[in-house]
């Protein structure tokens, strides 16, 4: 999901940068305030693991292999202020040591894979603990923050390159969004896998087992969600609203044109020149919100599966 | 291990490495932004670039074919665009420009990232007033970059040798733990850091 250099033009380089840049921001001044001394050299060391980590190849049927990319798995470990580091220090190695990602897309690059992965993966992360409590719902939590994490990151990259007149949304969205759909499930799964390895060996590296029920960084989170979904208003409202006029109407001759965006998406579309385009944006959304139910599901009996066999094996701390 | 070398050229010598980096690094990033910033019909400008970047690319010395298979390498995200703009008949001129655009920048951060030492780049993100804090994460993820790549080998190959077909799930069972203890060896190697940059005398 590394965006080259020329794909993203002048505007939305700039946009993508300065949000970036905020949070950057944001999140320093959060670690500088928060983390004790000691554990500085280990942003350092958890960037060059997420590098490393990255290079180990999970095999998938027929010869192909995927590797995690580790935003949420960072942002669960070490708090999302500290993943919002590491992924940049990663992406800023990778653009500037091995050409990967380019210059003027850092901006774009960071915001995807730092803040929407890693923020808006934490924010998902959290929502879901505190709907199943106990290790087993956070290794649910993981498996389904990774897998959201990645399939909004694509989103908003495709979002991106449609804003920069690149690719067109409706190739782009429904590409990019059903492709990570797929790797997302390995992102989910391995994220968890990983987790409870973790959490096996070193129990004490999880936060959550050390700070019981300790009063999280209520503005940061608030913070750092509203940054994210500004850049979400700006990479992916404008495609949400300039659908066909024919709906449009539709929509407004029943008054609900701002409220009920979504379900405009199944609609024909009769003045639109390809039909089957738009129809997979509707089909690619819908299979978005099935996807993510089942995923949900999918998550949950993974937590189950794999807390449980670690309680049989262990003796209870 | 030898992936991650072959990723990076930095043996020769030659008046491009000679050149300070704050210069590359200038100079690379003005062309990155008005190739980008450029309409494709100034074809004048990309013809330009591109004779420049041959120029210093033969200048540099380094090897023809490790330039060719660099660029080869990280072009994959072109082809998916090409692909994807297959389905608009009208986007194919578009592709044309974002394909010549990437490729020159491409070039331009290779050939600068393979003939100036890391460190330097540091010195230049410090003189243009990046945080220190991420300097400093980025210093010491450079540093461990190499040493847990090795590390996080040694174990997968470890791994493969005492594992036989035992199945997809299996494997990536003790890939995760893999990857697990790659992540509380960091932590540990971590603290030792900590311990020795006080012993140093940091802050």
């Amino acid at each position: 999901m590394h965006i080259p250099d020329g794909f993203i033009d002048g505007k939305t380089a700039a946009v993508t940068g300065g949000l970036s840049a905020t949070a950057i921001g944001l999140a320093l001044r959060q670690i500088k305030r928060e983390l004790p001394a000691r554990r500085v050299p280990l942003l350092g060391l958890a960037a060059a693991f997420l590098f490393a980590a990255q290079m180990v190849n999970f095999p998938v049927a027929g010869g192909t292999s995927g590797h995690l990319v580790g935003g949420v798995l960072v942002a669960a470990l070490l708090g999302p202020s500290a993943a919002v580091i590491v992924v940049t220090a990663v992406l800023i190695v990778q653009c500037f040591l091995f050409a990967d990602g380019g210059v003027m897309a850092l901006g774009a690059n960071i915001f995807n894979m730092g803040v929407l992965d890693g923020i808006g993966g934490y924010l998902i992360y959290r929502l879901v603990c505190a709907a199943v409590p106990g290790p087993r719902g956070r290794v649910t939590a993981v498996a389904f923050a990774g897998w959201c994490a990645t399939v909004i990151a694509a989103i908003s990259c495709a979002g991106q390159l449609a804003w920069s007149g690149t690719v067109p949304w409706s190739s782009a969205f429904p590409a990019m969004a059903s492709v990570h759909m797929l790797i997302g499930i390995g992102e989910g799964l391995i994220s968890a896998l990983v987790y409870v390895a973790i959490q096996r060996t070193r129990p004490e590296l999880i936060p959550e087992n050390n700070l019981p029920a300790q009063p999280r960084q209520r503005g940061e989170l608030v913070a750092f969600g509203l940054l994210a979904a500004l850049g979400v208003a700006v990479f992916i409202a404008p495609f949400a609203c300039s659908w066909p006029d024919g709906l449009d109407s539709v929509a407004k001759k029943f008054g609900f044109d701002h409220k009920l965006a979504a379900p405009m998406l199944y609609a024909p579309a009769p003045d639109y020149h390809v039909p089957g385009i738009h129809w997979a944006i509707g089909a690619t959304a819908l299979a978005g919100v099935l996807g993510s139910l089942i995923v949900c599901a999918f998550a949950w009996l993974l937590g189950r599966f794999l807390v449980t066999e670690q309680k049989s094996k262990s003796p209870p701390a | 291990m030898e992936s991650l070398l072959g990723h990076h050229h930095s043996h020769s010598e030659s008046p491009i490495h000679r050149m300070p980096a704050i210069v590359k690094l200038g100079l690379a990033f003005g062309i990155i932004i008005v190739t980008v910033l450029m309409p494709i019909e100034q074809s004048g400008w990309f013809l330009g670039v591109g004779v420049l970047l041959v120029a210093t690319a033969l200048l540099s010395r380094l090897p023809v074919l490790f330039l060719a298979k660099r660029i080869l390498v990280l072009s994959p995200f072109v082809l998916g665009v090409a692909v994807l703009n297959a389905f608009e008949p009208s986007a194919r001129g578009t592709w044309v420009g974002v394909a010549v655009k990437s490729m020159l920048c491409l070039f331009t951060v290779i050939l600068v990232s393979n003939t100036t030492p890391f460190r330097e780049i540091l010195r230049v993100l410090k003189i243009v007033h990046v945080p220190g804090l991420l300097i400093t994460t980025i210093a010491l993820m450079h540093r461990y970059l190499f040493v847990l790549a090795d590390e996080a080998e040694r174990m997968r190959r470890a791994r493969a040798s005492r594992t036989f077909a035992r199945g997809r799930h299996f494997q990536w069972r003790a890939l995760a733990s893999v990857v697990g203890q790659l992540f509380v060896r960091a932590s540990e190697r971590a603290e030792r850091i900590y311990d020795a940059m006080c012993a140093r005398g940091w802050k």
